[in-house]
């Protein structure tokens, strides 16, 4: 007979089937029993965040970069508010969280009790499920399928609120079995005559291109290896969204750079020209189609993806394959090896000019910027970093704004799970936790942080987190003392009217880093940047990096608002090239 | 074009719209229902009418009736991501057109005013399986079965027969002959 334990030991017990190592977490009355259990179960460490907020990104950044799903645990009432953002965040970049949160006790729902709120009503929308416990029997069956909703089909977040009352009572726990029945809300019964049809189709193509997206990273390390092989028999060009960035090595010469709305000349010039698109796990964002009415007009689309809503959403495409990207991928080159053997050979004919054609795009160089002796080129700050941290392994995270995408532009990634940034939200605030959550996962690697100084103070409570678990984090600040991208739009798109987008006082960046109890480096000037960037990785401690850059420095190529691909605006260099007035910007 | 000042792009060309009957089988729990309308108003979606009950007391399956309207894009897009919600068991859905399958929805009439007016009003509702649920001296209930645009149109109609009240549900639909839903 199984002895009967609290609701509070069967949440630890789940997790420990689960294999969860880490919870990222802040207590309050309503999650005080399971705090009080936490004591009793050692494989399980809790680290203790600034804010909510902070939790659910660190989570993020644990469940990005390691594979493994984030687990949070908050209070009822403002602990449960302040992680919807991060959950609203894991939701739009599909990360597998599950966060527990608890509740006042079920006879008080409903009464409007000391810090109660209607968490799952309030959650609903930006969870794949979330459950409200009202009986103990159901506790740990609704843990673990919170556990497989949030792993499998696409990955997202999961919330599971406890009133506290079922954290007091007790009940049997019966050990997990994983159960291998289908939900039926996982699709990965495509058709192999649709590979069939694919592969056909990319033997036909003359101007291809692969564009892959995030849905390959979470497909696992497996499906990026297979991707690499796919590009290699097949010499198609490949671009890449934000998030899927790491899936193809960036210094490869197949590989076109990042796509969409900062994206290279040459990525968003061959997707608008392609006659073959073969979308791998990406979603067809705004951010990468411009305008729809003229996205691609000549191309025939295909698109895998695990979701089935994703298909068809924003834009119409010819070949849908449902399916997780591995599998998948792992098809076609398959059926590329036994059908056509010597694809590429044979291939090579066929695609050269249209590889012609992406040299001359390349040609552009339309990442270039006007370098400074003087000031510090955020450009050049991040290629530095690059330079001097690519042999490392470095894990990078992001905030949100112009040094996300000076950094998805100049860092090149060669595996996948080393890049964490807010893409779908776009929340500012989410690296620096992120950042923790990575260092968790990856004791032994350098993280780092490129941060923009608006976005890093919306969550620099969470420096506390990393100096008492000695994470040494290294948040590497691109100083302009302005919201660079919010000022960037002004002044193309509203008549340099800076309204509200100078912050005309901030924190002494060095010194708040010695009140944190860590480490404070300024650089100044191009001269000095590479010793300091070389001081700060050798720093073993938490570092706040306060890179002071341009401030008026713009992040070019740039897909103005309403415009199709091929309706690009340059940088500086391009711009004096070809005489763009005043009266050119005013077409933004 | 007009120039554009967001940084969104501009709305593309809208398609036509159609009506539509989607019909959902979901678990009978807590929030179920406010799962499916909050993914209608989150995404924009629209209903017009929406009719739900439990079907099955022994597997806890209700049956949520919507009438919606959108381009053919957007009626693929509600049924996928309705297909996504975890309680959601299966989707259907068919055009108003669609011969092969029935709807109705009831409406309640309550008049008042004189024998003759009422008796007017009940010829009326006669086409429209009228049934005299509750009469008085001077009032009665009405409850007619039909489609939504006679509803629409009694309900006007019914107006000079002294007509005070009026409780309608929404739409409900079933297959014709020996087919069910898949």
């Amino acid at each position: 007979m199984p002895k009967s334990i609290s609701g509070a030991e069967i949440v630890f017990k789940c997790l420990e089937d689960q294999n969860v190592d880490f919870i990222f977490g802040y207590p309050g009355g309503a999650v005080l029993p399971i705090y009080d259990e936490l004591k009793n179960h050692s494989s399980i460490k809790h680290i203790l965040v600034r804010h909510e907020q902070g939790a659910g990104h660190a989570a993020e950044g644990y469940a990005r970069s390691s594979g493994k799903p984030g687990v949070v645990l908050v209070t009822s009432g403002p602990g449960a508010t302040n992680v919807v953002t991060a959950l609203t965040d894991a939701y739009m970049d599909s990360v597998p969280l599950v966060c527990i949160s608890g509740q006042v006790p079920t006879h008080l729902i409903g009464t409007d009790a000391f810090q109660e709120c209607d968490t799952t009503g309030i959650t609903r929308p930006c969870t794949k499920h979330n459950w409200l416990v009202k009986d103990i029997k159901d506790l740990s069956k609704i843990i673990h399928k919170a556990f497989e909703v949030a792993t499998t089909g696409r990955p997202g977040p999961v919330l599971v609120d406890i009133p506290k009352d079922i954290q007091f009572q007790k009940t049997n726990y019966s050990k997990f079995k994983k159960e291998n029945k289908s939900n039926g809300k996982i699709h990965n019964n495509f058709n192999h005559k649709d590979i069939d049809k694919l592969v056909k189709l990319m033997s036909k193509a003359k101007k291809p291109i692969f564009y892959t997206g995030g849905g390959v990273i979470n497909s696992g390390p497996k499906a990026s290896e297979l991707l690499r092989e796919l590009v290699s028999i097949t010499g198609f060009p490949i671009t890449s969204t934000l998030q899927g960035l790491g899936c193809y090595p960036g210094d490869d010469n197949l590989f076109l750079g990042m796509l969409g709305m900062h994206g290279t000349y040459e990525a968003n010039n061959a997707m608008h020209d392609c006659d073959l698109m073969i979308n791998i796990g990406a979603r067809f964002d705004d951010r990468i189609t411009g305008k729809i009415d003229e996205f691609s007009p000549k191309s025939k689309k295909v698109h895998i993806d695990i979701d089935p809503s994703s298909i068809n959403k924003n834009v119409k495409v010819d070949l849908p394959i449902v399916g997780d990207v591995q599998s998948v991928i792992s098809a076609i080159v398959k059926t590329i090896k036994k059908t056509k053997p010597n694809f590429v050979k044979s291939n090579k004919q066929q695609i050269s000019k249209w590889w012609e054609q992406i040299g001359k795009w390349r040609e552009k160089k339309s990442l270039e910027y006007i370098n400074s002796n003087e000031t510090i080129k955020p450009q050049y700050a991040v290629q530095r970093l690059y330079e001097l941290t690519k042999n490392k392994d470095t894990f990078i995270t992001t905030e949100v704004g112009q040094h996300q995408m000076w950094a998805a532009q100049h860092y090149k990634f060669d595996k996948p799970n080393r890049w964490m940034t807010s893409g779908g939200l776009g929340t500012m605030g989410y690296g620096l936790p992120a950042a923790v959550g990575v260092q968790i996962a990856h004791p032994n690697k350098l993280v780092v942080d490129i941060a923009g100084e608006a976005s890093v103070l919306m969550t620099i409570q969470e420096m506390s987190t990393a100096v008492q678990y000695n994470l040494p984090i290294k948040i590497f600040i691109l100083n302009n003392e302005y919201m660079g991208m919010v000022r960037q739009w002004q002044e193309l798109l509203h008549d340099k009217n800076y309204s509200e987008s100078y912050s005309a006082a901030l924190p002494d960046f060095v010194k708040l880093a010695e009140a944190y109890g860590c480490v404070g480096i300024r650089a100044k000037t191009p001269e000095e940047l590479d010793d300091k960037i070389i001081e700060m990785i050798n720093t073993d401690r938490p570092v706040i990096f306060d890179c002071l850059v341009d401030k008026q420095e713009n992040c070019f190529p740039m897909i103005p608002s309403g415009k199709p691909h091929n309706q690009m605006l340059l940088g500086p260099k391009d711009q004096e090239k070809n005489k763009i007035t005043g009266k050119g910007k005013t077409l933004v | 074009m007009s120039k554009s000042k967001s940084a969104y792009s501009i709305p593309g060309k809208k398609g036509k719209l159609d009506t539509h009957i989607i019909v959902v089988w979901v678990d009978n729990e807590a929030g179920v229902l406010a799962r499916v309308v909050g993914l209608f108003s989150g995404r924009g979606y629209n209903i017009e009418s929406l009719a739900v009950a439990e079907i099955d007391s022994k597997l806890n399956i209700s049956r949520i009736t919507i009438v919606t309207t959108g381009t053919p894009q957007v009626i693929d897009q509600i049924k996928l991501q309705l297909k996504k919600l975890v309680p959601v068991h299966k989707v259907a859905d068919f055009k108003r057109e669609d011969k092969q399958v029935i709807f109705k929805e009831m409406a309640l009439f309550k008049l008042v005013g004189n024998n003759n007016k009422r008796n007017k009003a009940l010829k009326a509702c006669k086409k429209f399986n009228a049934v005299i649920l509750d009469k008085t001296n001077k009032s009665c209930v009405i409850q007619i079965t039909a489609l939504r645009r006679d509803i629409d149109k009694m309900s006007k109609n019914l107006k000079q027969f002294g007509l005070v009240s009026i409780s309608r549900t929404g739409a409900v639909a079933m297959t014709r002959g020996a087919e069910t839903f898949k």
